[in-house]
């Protein structure tokens, strides 16, 4: 099993993608940065320059006056206090809130490219790593050894895996690289609100908490992972099915689009929630964004994802075993 | 003594939809023989091959490939085979050592020095490290081969391999599938749809047509009854009188008179029209070939 995934590995390297998609995601990420760079310099210029500890300090002390009111609900009070902290934190550490460093880049970036981005990068491999077979016509070579099919499909899919954790460790690392040359490396302490719910009647706030950056991020790339390797499946199936990498590729691209459009406009259509693309901004969760059809969860997205993720596997295996190539 | 079976097939049969593609092929190939594998195009050639390989379920039927059945024991049977369907396909990105490399990856105890050995064997050790891309077409087929030698098979299958290659190249590769028949002893199954081709290369046929075996045989066997006597006579007219009045005579444009060829009654035929006071200026045995034997069979469908 190890030399097919090396087998695998030679041939996606000496195809270059990685490289393509690390050169793609390094010329976004630098328009990216350029981007937010321009935001903060326009933040800057409309508060006049370098008084953002003032205006801080000033948050502080209404925060705090407003704390002192007995009219405060306790959720409220409670939600004011942890912004005060996290207030006071960025003070304390001499942050500008509203100027990122490295790690923040990389939420900001993540959390926009785990819907969209990420997936297509992934789909620029998984389309092609059964299909190419068929149309280089190697499949005939590939399956006239003495080795079981699921296990050439199994080393496929296991290169495909490792492929994907590659790529996502490749957009964190430039995007932390080139962001840093901007805004500097330091903010991994910086503390970020999480532990929202959305709940029926609204959000709920009771369980929410501050979070090291650096923790939070983790999370982050775990969820962008875990979509990822979704996303690579269900690729990794349409290039068993069908044999043209381009067809292969335009179905998944129109699947995860329609994703995207989706969201803005299913709000009443209750079962789209089963659908597997608007469950992809799992990172949404995490920042208390309400959800795009009520009653989803965090479990309930990634619960969907996982059946479609299985069934996907699934069907690729059977298919793959049982075909007859022509 | 006739030599052990090592590819056996028995009653193999492919039905797709309501059509029935193969119909009961049954054949054995035995050790150190090139077996040819002739129909036109549409037969059924490549649908057999792709089931003796493994990439298209047969039906009903059984594929034992030196003794294991192909079903049962699907990666046993396929250890001692080496194939090249169709055109062989190799990765054009990677080296022609790489794609070595590749497959002896999928082979069980196949290291880097048998990879050395059929690079020899097939003389491509100078370009080995280039892309694939960069090769001929001869030297793809070539390098096919080498990747169908890796796992030391018995049994060798290839696909129409002189497909697309220069006459000089079609020579080559004849020349070495009778070198690995011959002095490795394997047994090669090559499908053609070229006759010229079969009657070089191959000890035995099977003519194909429409999914059956119409006939299977040596090559000399079934050219055997066919045999003709080109007579050149002098003067022409009375030898083809006298001919004409012995056996059934074809005429041809150049003055050359065929009849069919006989042991005892062609010397016969000669003495008396040597004796009528014909002179014969040539009498020449021909040889037929299998285009003639395979439209016969085939009642006249067409072929290359």
């Amino acid at each position: 099993m190890n030399k097919l995934i090396q087998n695998e590995m030679m041939k996606l390297i000496a195809k270059k993608r990685l490289v393509v998609i690390a050169l793609i995601i390094g010329v976004l990420v630098v328009l990216f940065t350029y981007a937010q760079y321009k935001d903060v310099q326009r933040e800057r210029d409309k508060l006049g320059t370098n008084d953002w500890r003032t205006i801080l300090q000033q948050q502080i002390v209404d925060t705090t006056n407003r704390l002192s009111s007995s009219r405060l609900s306790d959720e409220w009070r409670q939600e004011l206090q942890i912004s005060l902290q996290q207030k006071q934190y960025y003070l304390d550490h001499d942050i500008n809130p509203a100027e990122p460093g490295a790690p923040t880049f990389i939420r900001i970036f993540l959390e926009n490219a785990i819907d969209l981005f990420i997936p297509l990068m992934v789909m620029v491999i998984a389309s092609d790593i059964v299909s190419s077979e068929h149309s280089i016509g190697t499949v005939k070579l590939l399956l006239t050894r003495p080795v079981r099919r699921w296990k050439v499909l199994m080393s496929k899919y296991i290169s495909l895996c490792l492929a994907i954790s590659l790529i996502i460790a490749i957009a964190g690392l430039l995007s932390f690289l080139i962001s840093g040359l901007v805004f500097g490396y330091k903010g991994w302490n910086a503390p970020i609100i999480t532990g929202f719910h959305v709940t029926g009647s609204g959000l709920n706030t009771s369980d929410v908490k501050l979070l090291d950056l650096w923790k939070f991020l983790m999370m982050d790339f775990g969820l962008v992972w875990f979509v990822a390797i979704v996303v690579g499946t269900l690729a990794f199936m349409l290039s068993v099915l069908i044999r043209s990498t381009a067809a292969g590729m335009g179905v998944m691209l129109a699947a995860l689009i329609s994703g995207a459009i989706l969201n803005n406009m299913v709000s009443s259509w209750e079962s789209a929630k089963y659908f597997f693309m608007v469950n992809l901004r799992l990172t949404d969760y995490m920042q208390g964004n309400p959800p795009p059809i009520e009653g989803m969860t965090l479990s309930f997205s990634m619960m969907v994802l996982f059946v479609w993720w299985a069934a996907s596997l699934a069907i690729s295996f059977l298919v793959f075993t049982k075909k007859d190539v022509f | 003594m006739e030599k052990p079976i090592t590819l056996a097939v028995k009653e193999l049969r492919k039905v797709i939809g309501k059509r029935e593609i193969i119909k009961e092929l049954t054949f054995d190939l035995r050790e150190g023989e090139v077996f040819g594998f002739l129909g036109p195009n549409g037969a059924g050639k490549t649908t057999t091959i792709r089931m003796l390989v493994g990439l298209i379920k047969p039906t009903s039927g059984t594929i034992e490939i030196c003794g294991t059945n192909l079903k049962e024991d699907f990666q046993k049977a396929l250890g001692n085979l080496g194939c090249i369907v169709e055109n062989p396909e190799l990765y054009p990105f990677l080296s022609g050592y790489n794609n070595l490399l590749h497959f002896a990856r999928m082979l069980p105890n196949v290291g880097e020095e048998r990879i050395k050995e059929v690079t020899e064997l097939v003389g491509l050790t100078e370009r080995i490290h280039d892309k694939v891309k960069t090769y001929s077409l001869g030297m793809r087929q070539r390098l096919g081969i080498a990747q169908a030698l890796l796992g030391r098979p018995k049994v060798l299958i290839l696909d129409e391999p002189t497909n697309g290659l220069d006459p000089s190249g079609i020579r080559e590769m004849r020349e070495f599938i009778r070198f690995l028949a011959e002095d490795e002893g394997l047994s090669v199954l090559v499908s053609s749809h070229l006759l010229s081709e079969i009657q070089l290369l191959c000890d035995r046929v099977a003519i194909i047509a429409k999914g059956l075996i119409i006939r299977t045989d040596t090559v000399e066997r079934l050219l055997a009854n066919r045999e003709q006597v080109a007579w050149r006579l002098s003067p022409f007219e009375k030898g083809r009188d006298l001919l004409s009045s012995l056996t059934v005579i074809e005429e041809t444009d150049n003055q050359t008179i065929l009849t069919e060829f006989h042991e005892q009654k062609t010397p016969e035929w000669n003495r008396l029209l040597v004796e009528a006071g014909v002179s014969v200026l040539e009498m020449s045995r021909k040889m037929p070939v299998l285009e003639d034997l395979f439209l016969e069979l085939t009642g006249g469908e067409a072929i290359e």
